[in-house]
């Protein structure tokens, strides 16, 4: 890759993404040096993707939450990114013990410590994690 | 020990830019292209099998922590690494260096690091940062990745530092202790130039080394017949995520060991790593290439079998061309 062709493709993911990563490219004098790249529009896309991927499984989640489906406990692990396996191991619990919690019943049911211990892994109030309907 | 000003530099790669950042402090004048060398960082494989967030893993790399350790060994600087049980001990232990006036390096999920993008905050747990000083109730952080130096909330810290899944870092600092004045740049080179090839021709299973690659090309080429759409696009998405987005200067690391390859033979005065820097760049925009038609086909969210065959082909490029490189290099008169 030539000094002249770093892509310089802006992100436009998320909030005031500008960082600009360091790249290896060849000079006209054929030296290697680095230059700085706002993005490449390939790997933008694929990026962009693995966040559509997210958005799309939670707003499934939160429909189900609003249904009284779920518990919000499933919204706001995968709202952290987090699967059950590393909820569990976060939480100090066996993975069905976790996933009994996704149960509105059982969820209800939560001691404070319990709740207070979810709601400081995903980095919210116990009062955000048991409101009626999952904040946007 | 070192009372000198710390000054950060923005590199491609965590571990090959914490090493340069941490060896210049203490006077070693090594760049992160020659520092990835060393250590030869290089390296490629697919686990089909072993499921990452639910992709199978693949790594333009080699594991975490190798680059920074052999560097060290290789250039004879000693170093102090050390785990933890406790929270409360590591950064006990990380204000203590800091008190000395010594920059130290850490292992940390970039999750809680606050001062990344979003976009790039995943839970990846092997990223390295420095830490070079501590204002108030502020980490003060050279992050190589990043271009200016940034500060971080010891709350944030702690839970980067002692994030779970695997692999955890447990507060994994690292440190220097001593420098040699014996460091013998053209063995430390040739010894990161042998590693290399090692890894790269040598494993007698399918999922490391050049092997991987044509592994991948085969996978590739299944897809569309085994996957739904949505799932081969995300196969094939976090495939250029790992050769692209995660900070690899380019091409999965090519063209920073391209660089290595020149910066050794403007050292050594050979002409023949010079070329072979020069091979491995086109193989790096082949690489490129084939990111690039991969990012098409998982964008059109195709089933189209002669895509995924034409994707397969051009991975299978670079297979042949790095076997044929690697193969050149492994013969090398040291």
């Amino acid at each position: 890759m030539n000094v002249s062709e770093v892509p310089q493709d802006p992100r436009n993911i998320k909030q005031g993404d500008t960082l600009k990563k360091k790249m290896y490219a060849v000079g006209d004098d054929g030296k290697y040096t680095g230059v700085k790249s706002a993005g490449w529009e390939a790997e933008n896309a694929a990026l962009r993707q693995a966040w559509n991927d997210i958005d799309e499984t939670l707003a499934e989640t939160e429909t189900k939450v609003r249904a009284g489906q779920l518990s919000p406990i499933p919204y706001f692990m995968q709202k952290n990114l987090m699967d059950l396996s590393l909820l569990a191991r976060y939480m100090g619990k066996w993975q069905w013990q976790v996933k009994r919690h996704f149960k509105p019943d059982v969820f209800k049911k939560l001691s404070a410590g319990t709740l207070d211990k979810y709601a400081r892994i995903f980095n919210i109030t116990k009062e955000e994690l048991t409101r009626q309907n999952p904040a946007r | 020990m070192s009372e000198e000003k710390f000054i950060h530099y923005q590199h491609a790669h965590c571990e090959s830019g914490v090493t340069a950042n941490l060896l210049r402090h203490e006077g070693i004048d090594i760049s992160e292209p020659m520092a990835f060398g060393i250590g030869a960082g290089l390296f490629f494989g697919h686990i089909p099998f072993v499921k990452i967030n639910g992709v199978p893993g693949t790594t333009y790399r080699i594991w975490p922590g190798a680059i920074f350790k052999r560097v060290a060994q290789r250039l004879q600087v000693k170093i102090h690494a050390e785990k933890f049980r406790e929270p409360s001990k590591a950064m006990q232990a990380l204000d203590d260096v800091l008190a000395t006036g010594k920059p130290v390096g850490m292992l940390g999920s970039v999750f809680y690091l606050t001062y990344l993008p979003e976009a790039f905050r995943f839970h990846f747990n092997a990223h390295n940062l420095i830490a070079y000083g501590k204002e108030s109730t502020e980490y003060l952080i050279s992050d190589p990745i990043i271009e200016d130096v940034t500060r971080i909330a010891p709350e944030d810290l702690v839970k980067s530092r002692f994030a779970k899944g695997a692999p955890e870092p447990k507060g994994y600092m690292y440190y220097v202790t001593g420098t040699s004045k014996d460091m013998n740049m053209a063995k430390a080179i040739e010894q990161g130039i042998k590693q290399t090839c090692f890894f790269m021709l040598s494993p007698p299973v399918p999922w490391f080394g050049n092997k991987a690659i044509f592994l991948l090309a085969d996978r590739i080429k299944s897809y569309p017949k085994k996957l739904p759409p949505r799932k081969a696009a995300q196969y094939v998405g976090n495939v250029i995520r790992m050769q692209e987005e995660i900070g690899t200067g380019g091409a999965g690391f090519r063209y920073l060991y391209a660089a290595f390859l020149q910066e050794a033979g403007q050292l050594l005065k050979r002409d023949d790593l010079a070329e072979y820097s020069t091979e491995l760049t086109k193989i790096g925009d082949n690489w490129r290439n084939f990111a690039y038609h991969a990012a098409r086909i998982m964008k059109e969210r195709t089933t189209d079998l002669v895509s995924y065959d034409e994707l397969s082909e051009l991975l299978k490029i670079c297979g042949r061309q790095e076997q044929e490189l690697f193969e050149k290099l492994r013969k090398l008169k040291w």
